[in-house]
């Protein structure tokens, strides 16, 4: 057999680094969100600072066979501003909390950027060519006195200098009273979802002045409130599927066919709490941060504080799969709480589908993806292999990096004595958190988010 | 797991960071508080157990004339043998996860909040920070010191309604019996049912057995400064048999009033949160020891800790509820 695309065959090495060398970070600059545009050309990131960073992958090179394209910056752009919401006397943060790609239909790209309360719609479009030799104006602007003018000539496209604009096409605001935690695009390309903490609306693209609820877990009275909706994804394949998951560890699954308002869901997904592990502290860690389909749609991928988690669409009393983050957390959840830690929220990814993968699929008749990849403290993320069970750890850090150099599997000794080269659980440094990571559709290329650098990795190409 | 704070300590964490949660850019969020509220709700449960177990163990010094015993029992009025303290695990009921649950919806529960009526005098004078809620309450089939059974007592049914004879369920009645002064107090849509009993008209009595003229109907309750009057009547407490020796009605309208206020459309009132907090910043006064809360009025000591203990998962659902 293959063998392929375990999360240890591929040996990552060092590709690039974004951002600022300071260790002092503005907060400005932390980094958001991560995603990469359906064709892997693109990687947008978003920030605190309520700004859109996008790159684009250079055309490989063929000379340079031995590494893939760098990503260069392609465009920035003030996504959101700060706002101040004067009725309720609140400030309405800019920083973005997620960004999705809509795919391609022409020359231009489009992405959904969100904050806390208003979604846009960004067109990023090229301009590579002018027009030149107007009549009336001259080449500056400035309009020509006509007594002047002796000729007619009509204007040309002149090439110029590659400018990429972007600009809102659409805003989509005060559907939210809550905060904004989710938004997916919908398989039909022409509708939208976006949740908060107690809502969901459905949105078309081109229509901004309504949203349709679909669901609404708000208790007639608030002290009744015992959960709160966490994440949301629509299904990659049937555009009237969704799932949204909750602050008690909780998934739904719900079919927009049902009915107007899916407040009841087609299936619930929840694995009973092992009572051996109850502590102050179990209905934060068994909150779900995170939710990701596979990319055939038969899996679904689950993240709470520890773990992560891979669920079958068929069976709903437990999850197929779970794997351990960082299990050595467990025992330091109380100093995870004093310092607000615990409530970090991680992301998780699946693999892109590449051709070892792909062939596999054809061969197994299972089309689900087969590594999955979350972040950690100290600027470590693990990848977990579906198929051989293997983890490894790896750190993105400035001190790894040459390029092609394959990165060092890291390990957390978690008690007794450190061997060389461990690190041991109290040295970790909770500052340093990998809460976003993407990767690429179709390659092993990853880009992963420390506080406010983004690194890219990509394999060792032999 | 290993915890290196107690639950106090616990409680008092958290209560901060529900209180910072109200400058932090961006608004309240929802999500994070709900979450702390559910460790202070865990915290306080392993706090009331704790003083249960003490409270337990008093009484088996003093077996006679206790004046405060506790016994749980579920449903009342079987359990002879006290159920073993030391084994107290935190409830690891799902149903406890319903933050309104009602405690003795529970099956097998060993545990029950009891209103209490009365806090014992070494415990009154015992300061705020370390006074007891005061939770559990004497039961005697005859008064005080244990009667007929062997077992020293029973019980008293926070928020469920045991006398119908049905199964436990949360029902918008609460009963509550008094085993000293054999008051029976029915109270109708009493309002957060582990909650409710705490505002135990019998809680406002200083002392057990003393005969001071209870408050009359329609008072105020007077230990949160920044009490409104009362927008609605409050509620008499009917009694369900025996005479009622007095004791000021519940009031949990009182409370209803004041949360359904924040619970409206638009809850982030501004001039209610602020309202909320300097009540919350009183009414924690005696719990968050170390920091210097906002200084409200002082409180009388033990009834600041006991009705904050009591009524905390009702503030702290009510600050979520932003």
């Amino acid at each position: 057999f293959l063998g392929a695309g375990g999360g240890n065959d591929i040996q990552w090495c060092f590709s690039q680094v974004k951002g600022a060398v300071d260790d002092d970070v503005a907060e400005a600059d932390i980094i958001s969100t991560v995603e990469f545009n359906h064709s892997g050309e693109l990687l947008a990131t978003g920030d605190k600072g309520g700004r859109v960073v996008i790159f684009q992958q250079e055309q490989e090179n063929k000379t340079q066979s031995h590494s893939r394209g760098e990503y260069n910056v392609y465009s920035t752009f003030q996504s959101h501003e700060p706002e101040f919401d004067y009725l309720k006397s609140l400030e309405i943060e800019e920083k973005i909390n997620k960004i999705r790609w809509l795919p391609q239909k022409n020359a231009a790209q489009f992405l959904l950027s969100t904050n806390d309360k208003t979604i846009k719609l960004w067109k990023i479009s090229e301009r590579d060519k002018r027009p030149e030799g107007y009549n009336l104006k001259e080449e500056d602007g400035r309009y020509r006195d006509p007594t002047t003018v002796t000729t007619l000539r009509v204007p040309v496209f002149r090439p110029m200098d590659l400018m990429v604009e972007a600009s809102p096409r659409r805003i989509f605001a005060n559907a939210h009273t809550y905060h904004i935690n989710s938004i997916s695009i919908n398989s039909d390309y022409e509708t939208y979802l976006s949740a908060d903490d107690l809502r969901i609306n459905l949105w078309h693209l081109e229509i901004t002045d309504r949203s349709f609820n679909i669901v609404d877990i708000k208790p007639a009275n608030m002290e009744e409130l015992t959960e709160v909706i966490t994440a949301a994804e629509f299904h990659p394949n049937s555009c009237s599927t969704f799932v949204y998951s909750s602050s008690k560890g909780t998934i739904r699954l719900c079919d927009m066919r049902a009915s107007a308002l899916c407040d009841r869901h087609s299936k619930l997904f929840e694995e009973p709490e092992d009572p051996s592990n109850r502590s102050f502290f179990s209905e934060i860690i068994s909150s779900i941060s995170d939710v990701k389909f596979s990319h055939s749609g038969r899996y679904m991928m689950t993240r709470d504080y520890l773990s992560v988690k891979i669920w079958d669409l068929n069976m709903e009393n437990r999850p197929v799969e779970t794997y351990q983050v960082h299990e050595y957390l467990r025992s330091k959840l109380c100093s995870l709480y004093e310092n607000d830690c615990i409530f970090d929220k991680f992301e998780c990814c699946w693999n892109g589908s590449d051709r070892q993968v792909e062939f596999l699929s054809l061969c197994t008749s299972d089309l689900s993806k087969l590594i999955v990849m979350t972040g950690s403290y100290n600027n470590f993320f693990r990848m977990f292999d579906r198929n051989t069970k293997r983890d490894i750890t790896l750190e993105a850090s400035r001190e790894n990096n040459k390029p092609r150099t394959v990165l060092k599997p890291r390990k957390v000794c978690a008690s007794g004595k450190r061997k060389k080269d461990e690190i041991s659980v109290d040295s970790l440094d909770f500052n340093k958190k990998i809460l976003h990571t993407a990767w690429h559709p179709k390659e092993n290329i990853i880009a992963v988010a420390t506080t406010n650098n983004l690194y890219i990795f990509q394999d060792k190409m032999n | 797991m290993e915890c290196t704070l107690d639950a106090q300590s616990l409680i008092s964490i958290s209560l901060r960071k529900i209180h910072s949660s109200r400058t932090q850019r961006g608004g309240i969020k929802l999500h994070k508080n709900l979450l702390v509220s559910y460790v202070l709700r865990n915290a306080r449960q392993l706090y009331l157990s704790e003083r249960y177990a003490e409270l337990y163990r008093r009484q088996q010094h003093y077996p006679d004339g206790a004046p405060l015993l506790a016994m749980p029992a579920c449903p009342p009025p079987a359990a002879a043998a006290p159920p073993e303290l030391a084994a107290l695990p935190l409830p690891a009921d799902t149903q406890d996860r319903e933050a309104r649950s009602c405690g003795a919806a529970r099956g097998g529960a060993e545990l029950l909040e009891v209103p209490v009526c009365a806090v014992p005098p070494e415990l009154q004078r015992a300061p705020c920070r370390d006074s007891s809620p005061g939770f559990y309450r004497a039961a005697g089939s005859a008064g005080p010191g244990g009667g007929g059974s062997a077992a020293p007592g029973l019980l008293y049914a926070a928020g469920c309604d045991f006398g119908s004879g049905g199964a436990p369920h949360c029902s918008s009645r609460t009963t509550v019996l008094d085993l000293d002064t054999h008051v029976v107090t029915t109270v109708e849509n009493g309002y957060l049912h582990q909650d409710c009993c705490s505002q135990c008209p019998c809680c406002c009595q200083p002392a057990p057995g003393l005969a001071s003229p209870p408050p009359a109907p329609g008072t105020k309750r007077k230990y949160y400064p920044g009490q409104e009057e009362e927008e609605e009547g409050v509620e008499e407490g009917e009694p369900g048999g025996g005479g009622v020796a007095g004791g000021p009605p519940f009031a949990p309208c009182t409370k209803r009033a004041r949360f359904e206020e924040y619970s409206a459309e638009h809850p982030q009132d501004s001039s209610n949160i602020s309202n909320l907090i300097s009540i919350f910043g009183s009414g924690f006064t005696g719990l968050v020891s170390r920091q210097q809360a906002d200084s409200e009025q002082p409180l009388n000591g033990q009834l600041c800790s006991k009705q904050a203990l009591a009524s905390l998962g009702a503030w702290t659902r009510a600050i979520v509820a932003f």
